[in-house]
């Protein structure tokens, strides 16, 4: 088995979340794995596709496939990004049949990195330590498209010092929504409240998830009403020791 | 037109509503969640495939079994009136209650109704048509529209309905819901008595029999049907299905969906009017076939499936945008997921460009759909010709400035690695952007990272 990965951290990651990409190589590394990190690597056009601009979409995502076609295993560490890469750029290019060919040949090379971890590694426990109370939210990408809903949860299981306390509002959306957020802030806003009351009544101090831009979404909100909770990617909590 | 952004405010500021609105769409969630589930329902994702499956043969097939119920209800002594618009729909009604004389008729719940503002377009015309579903009963009392496909009174309390009964019927103040029900029994057995004609809807139109079928809980569409001399349904073409077997799909799932019923109390199959020997029954039905609209979504491929639709409202149950916003803020009858992927169709996707755009596409719509309809698929597609018109009348501001700079960007990695820590220049001025000012009101901005990833990898030792 080859142990070469290449690793596309998003654009959110690269510009506002770094440490999760470094998170994420720590603990490929840790596992053995030689990370690959394609420099001309930018987004995966979801945010041009969610938005209704199809032909910007459709080059970003041409430009994704120049960079990672060489590539024979790719992480991710977004829900959503990969499921824009593995679901959605089929329906990008529908019309083209050699870039369908291309996107199709991709997609069972794209991994979102809980999944990589658990199916194509085969680690459960992966020697993390975390001490505290943490909540975990099912971005709904992850969920619902990706069909991610155990595998995170049995990953956190594995911590030691972690305790996983369940919401009941777990697989609610954030309300983040990309530019849904900009067009319907108020909206937006209250959706990410009623997710926070329900986690506050977890009792947990950390709130969990595999995509960036949900916990974006809540921080903002959280700081904004002064709440001692913080967010935290997956794998920055399966780094820590 | 924008978003009634004042409109949808006020809703999401005031407890009480937004507490009706939880409570009562969060009860129908776990309802049905419990008769859906594995141990209840174990081919529950077997039918939704099978539903899905009819549907599509059925839409793709309309023509051929539309002829198939006509020439059935027709058999049976019915009569079908084919109708392009509501007005058509109101005219026939309007006509046929001069030439038998009816001043008053009484109703069942029917969303196809609310569509094609029927009371409205009769009352115009001294008919009296009254509504006999509780829900429909209310909201008729207080002038307003549904604000759910399924409980159309779901915003108002107890308290609300003792405002209403209070004020439109003159009695004496009652806030406990069973004597409500019994206020309103007294007004509306008379009224199924006096009326001329009785008006309902229909769930599903059965190709192969000629049968109208009707769920309900209340007993009132089947007096609605049945008491008065003349039945009229009124249903959109795509309530046709091919069978009645098909029936044990779509029965198993519609209660269940819409309400967390494995069955309503009443399921009614009405075959045409009265024959020779029964004793109960119209003396007259017709069947009016409604497209108002319908057949211009037939023409996409990957949109006509909105015409799956059985109006089961768990879409709208499961929405967190419908659950903020409600009922009301949506333009028109039919509110929440389905309301924001088939409003734009029939009316134009100018009118309203902004429904698609009202969901985080977290797809909970389209899990719990039991028809399948790939919600989040069509929302996709209408934005994407939003963008088109926008495209061709050179319109969409700031939006496509930015997303085109942002491909340009992200298509060429030496600006983008050029321009690296992005962040840093764009997160601090996010509260002063405009279109970003009101992201910002909501929310702290993040700080921007001090390092990209990028640069942190450049900077890496290489690893041995």
């Amino acid at each position: 088995m080859s142990t070469r990965v290449s690793l596309f951290v998003t654009c959110i990651v690269d510009q506002v979340f770094p440490q999760v990409g470094i998170a994420i190589t720590q603990v490929l590394e840790r596992l053995g794995y030689r990370v690959d990190f394609p420099k001309a690597q930018t987004c995966c056009g979801q945010p041009a596709f969610n938005s209704g601009y199809t032909e910007e979409a459709r080059n970003i995502a041409r430009h994704f496939l120049d960079v990672f076609q060489d590539s024979e295993t790719i992480i991710v560490p977004s829900g959503s990004c990969a499921s824009m890469i593995s679901h959605h750029f089929a329906d990008i290019f529908e019309n083209d049949p050699q870039l369908l060919a291309e996107a199709q040949a991709l997609e069972p090379r794209v991994f979102e990195f809980s999944r990589f971890l658990l199916e194509v590694a085969g680690v459960e426990d992966v020697g993390a330590r975390f001490d505290g109370v943490v909540t975990y939210h099912d971005s709904c990408h992850a969920l619902r498209e990706l069909r991610i809903k155990a595998g995170p949860r049995k990953l956190l299981s594995k911590v030691r010092g972690l305790t996983l306390a369940e919401m009941t509002t777990a697989e609610e959306c954030c309300g983040f929504g990309g530019t849904f957020s900009i067009k319907f802030p108020e909206v937006s806003g209250a959706m990410a409240r009623t997710k926070i009351d329900s986690i506050q009544q977890t009792g947990a101090s950390t709130i969990v998830s595999i995509d960036s831009s949900c916990l974006m979404q809540l921080q903002g909100v959280i700081d904004r009403a002064g709440l001692p909770i913080r967010t935290l990617h997956l794998a920055e909590v399966l780094a820590s020791r | 037109m924008n978003a009634p952004e004042a409109e949808i405010q006020q809703t999401i500021s005031d407890p009480r509503l937004q507490l009706a609105i939880y409570t009562a769409t969060g009860r129908v969630m776990d309802l049905r969640a419990k008769v859906v589930s594995d141990e209840a329902l174990p081919d529950y994702q077997a039918l939704r495939e099978e539903a899905n499956a009819i549907k599509k043969h059925t839409i793709e097939n309309l023509d051929h079994y539309l002829e198939q119920l006509e020439s059935n209800v027709v058999a049976h002594g019915g009569n079908v009136i084919y109708c392009r618009t509501g007005q058509e729909a109101a005219d026939f009604v309007l006509d046929l209650a001069k030439k038998r004389g009816v001043h008053m008729l009484v109703k069942s719940k029917s969303m196809t109704s609310e569509e094609i503002h029927f009371n409205e377009r009769l009352e115009e015309h001294q008919l009296e048509a009254v509504e006999t579903d509780f829900g429909e009963y209310i909201l008729q009392l207080a002038h307003q529209r549904p604000y759910h496909i399924v409980a159309p009174a779901l915003h108002l309390t107890r308290f609300d309905v003792a405002d209403i009964f209070t004020k439109e019927l003159g009695i004496e103040r009652e806030e406990v819901i069973e004597n409500q029900t019994k206020i309103a029994r007294g007004v509306l057995r008379r009224k199924f008595l006096e009326a001329g004609m009785g008006v309902s809807g229909a769930n599903f139109l059965v190709a192969d029999s000629g049968a109208v079928v009707i769920v309900e809980n209340e007993g009132n569409a089947r007096l609605s049907t049945s008491a008065p001399k003349i039945h009229i349904a009124i249903a959109g073409i795509e309530k046709v299905i091919p069978r009645a077997q098909d029936l044990a799909v779509f029965l198993n799932l519609l209660g269940r969906s819409a309400t967390g019923q494995p069955l309503t109390v009443y399921t009614s199959f009405l075959s045409g009017p009265r024959r020779g020997a029964e004793i109960d029954g119209p003396d007259e039905f017709y069947l009016l076939l409604l497209d108002n609209g319908r057949t211009k979504l037939l023409a996409d491929p990957d949109k006509r499936q909105s015409l799956y639709c059985i109006r089961c409202g768990a879409c709208l149950n499961h929405c967190p945008v419908y659950r903020k916003i409600g009922g009301h803020n949506y333009p028109w009858v039919y509110s929440g997921p389905i309301g924001a992927i088939i409003t734009p169709q029939f009316h134009g996707i100018t009118g309203d460009a902004w429904l698609p755009f009202a969901s985080s596409l977290c797809g909970a719509c389209a899990e719990v759909c039991p028809v399948k309809i790939d919600i989040p698929k069509v929302l996709l597609k209408l934005r994407a010709e939003v963008v088109e018109v926008q495209r061709r009348e050179d319109s969409g501001g700031w939006e496509r400035f930015a997303f085109q700079l942002f491909a340009w960007i992200a298509t060429h990695p030496r600006i983008y690695l050029s321009l690296a820590t992005l962040g840093s220049i764009f997160f601090p001025l996010v509260p002063h952007l405009g279109p970003l000012k009101k992201w910002a009101s909501q929310r702290s901005v993040p700080e921007p990272a001090k390092q990209s990833f990028h640069q942190w990898w450049a900077s890496r030792k290489p690893t041995s």
